[in-house]
């Protein structure tokens, strides 16, 4: 299992996992929930420019869709093909196997996200 | 801000894990573990949907048949007791205040079920057009719960509820559109053998006080057959699937019955009827169809339906990605032009432009 702890989080319920200059970018569990079961996932190709809060894609439940937003900037080196073939992962594995995107940043790109604590307090409010 | 409002079955909703929803200012159980599953339940087994927000009337007089001759756009003095007869209640100028299902239940004893989100409008109407009738239409929608219990394995399940007696007639002999009448635990409850899923089921009109109770029995019953709880979101994908109407999408007080497919139900040559006047559509008037795509994308209500070059023939008013058939469904109201079945057209997908095809309606039908 991944440790929560050590994950940044946005607003927008985007996690990211930073290791060296690449961060491996999903949704979390909060969001996967609120959307129901996700039927669509769409993710962009490798060596998409990424600025900090643009729409790198989208997941779609039978009841809805949701825009995927870049909780950094960055350039797009891997996308997780398996989410787009089953995107039943979302709701599954959030934070293991359903991990969306890699992308290689630039040091303080994690600046001003959230922890643990401060994201589970929007999510409880 | 308007009141929330629970069903009486909030509790038994919260101790499941279910996820709410507001509809029409209740709060709903959206889904307890995944909609896809609870929808798949309901093909392949049962399910059982709390419906208590809907509302309730009783329409009860000597001149009850020809009131709501008068009140709906059907013929319901026609019916024989013992059945139901789906309806509309239209407003004058011919739009659709709601559609209902009518139960006979006496000569002169019928009752309607309505969408909780137009129960005022509903009340109000009923009300008014009691003028000149002898008559009583009474809401009786807090006094009851609503419980539906859909799917393949419904009648077995139901048959199987501890506490449910003195069955009128027997489950196996209950007609789709009819209603039979029963006892739970000593209090009475009407069994209606009608749905909102495009498969065989039951809805259970009972006590508010006694909600609780069915709903444990029901699903204690159905443990063993595969009934699983479903939610809102569930209904939602069952019903477009089986090509029926909600509400506020393929609905409302803009729309005239010929144009939703619904020009069967107008009884167009009763001597009056409320909207009677104005029921025809405007030459031209965009008309409901179905529509089938490939991929998984689905257009949602709201989305435009477009031609190759762009310009707009409709809009979508539900859509989904059909968790029975694999692809994505929708309803829109078209041009007329653009209506007829197997006709090319695109759904503008935030931008994207998915190839679609005009399908026949429902996109599921259950084999009898």
């Amino acid at each position: 299992m991944t440790d929560l702890t050590s994950l940044k989080y946005s607003e927008e319920h985007e996690w990211v996992a930073a290791d060296g200059g690449t961060a491996t970018i999903g949704i979390t569990d909060y969001a996967a929930d609120a959307l129901g079961d996700i039927v669509f996932v769409e993710l962009p190709a490798v060596g998409t420019e990424l600025s900090r809060g643009d729409v790198f894609g989208e997941a779609e439940s039978t009841k809805s869709v949701s825009e995927l937003y870049s909780p950094v900037a960055g350039t797009v080196t891997e996308v997780n093909q398996a989410v787009v073939d089953d995107p039943a992962l979302l709701n599954a594995s959030p934070f293991e196997d359903a991990w969306l995107i890699k992308v290689s940043i630039a040091d303080g790109a994690l600046d001003g996200l959230l922890d643990r604590d401060g994201y589970t307090a929007i999510t409880e409010g | 801000m308007t009141e929330t409002r629970y069903t009486p079955l909030r509790a038994r909703h919260e101790a499941l894990g279910a996820s709410f929803t507001d509809f029409g200012g209740w709060q709903m159980p959206v889904r307890y573990t995944s909609d896809l599953a609870e929808h798949h339940a309901v093909r392949q087994a049962a399910g059982v949907f709390d419906i208590s927000h809907m509302a309730e009337f009783t329409v009860r007089g000597a001149d009850a048949a020809a009131y709501l001759d008068f009140a709906l756009a059907g013929r319901l003095s026609a019916m024989s007791v013992g059945k139901a007869k789906y309806s509309l209640l239209l407003a004058e100028d011919g739009g659709i205040i709601d559609d209902v299902i009518v139960y006979r239940l006496a000569d002169d004893d019928f009752l309607i079920i309505s969408n909780a989100g137009n129960r005022d409008a509903v009340r109000d109407a009923l009300a008014d057009r009691t003028v000149g009738f002898a008559v009583a239409a009474e809401d009786v929608s807090d006094e009851h719960a609503l419980i539906a219990v859909q799917g393949p394995a419904a009648e077995r399940i139901l048959t199987e509820v501890r506490g449910i007696t003195d069955v009128s007639v027997p489950w196996s002999e209950q007609k789709y559109y009819s209603s039979a009448q029963a006892a739970f635990q000593g209090v009475p409850l009407l069994l209606a053998r009608t749905g909102y899923t495009g498969e065989d089921g039951f809805e259970l009109l009972g006590a508010a006080a006694e909600a609780e109770a069915l709903w444990d029995a029901v699903l204690a019953a159905g443990e063993s057959h595969g009934l699983v709880p479903a939610g809102l979101a569930a209904r939602d994908t069952l019903r477009l699937e089986a090509g029926m109407p909600l509400y506020g999408h393929e609905l409302s007080r803009d729309i005239k019955p010929a144009q939703a497919g619904l020009g069967r139900v107008v009884v167009a040559d009763k001597e009056r009827f409320v909207g009677k006047d104005a029921v025809t559509p405007a030459p031209g008037a965009r008309v409901l169809v179905g529509l089938t795509a490939e991929g998984r994308r689905a257009g949602r209500a709201g989305y435009a339906v477009v031609d190759e070059d762009g310009s707009v023939l409709g809009e979508i008013t539900s859509g989904a990605l059909s968790p029975t058939l694999g692809h994505p469904i929708a309803m829109a109201f078209v041009d007329p032009a653009s209506a007829e079945e197997g006709t090319a057209v695109f759904l503008d997908v935030r931008g994207t432009r998915i190839p679609a095809t005009v399908t026949a309606l429902p996109f599921y039908r259950r084999k009898k």
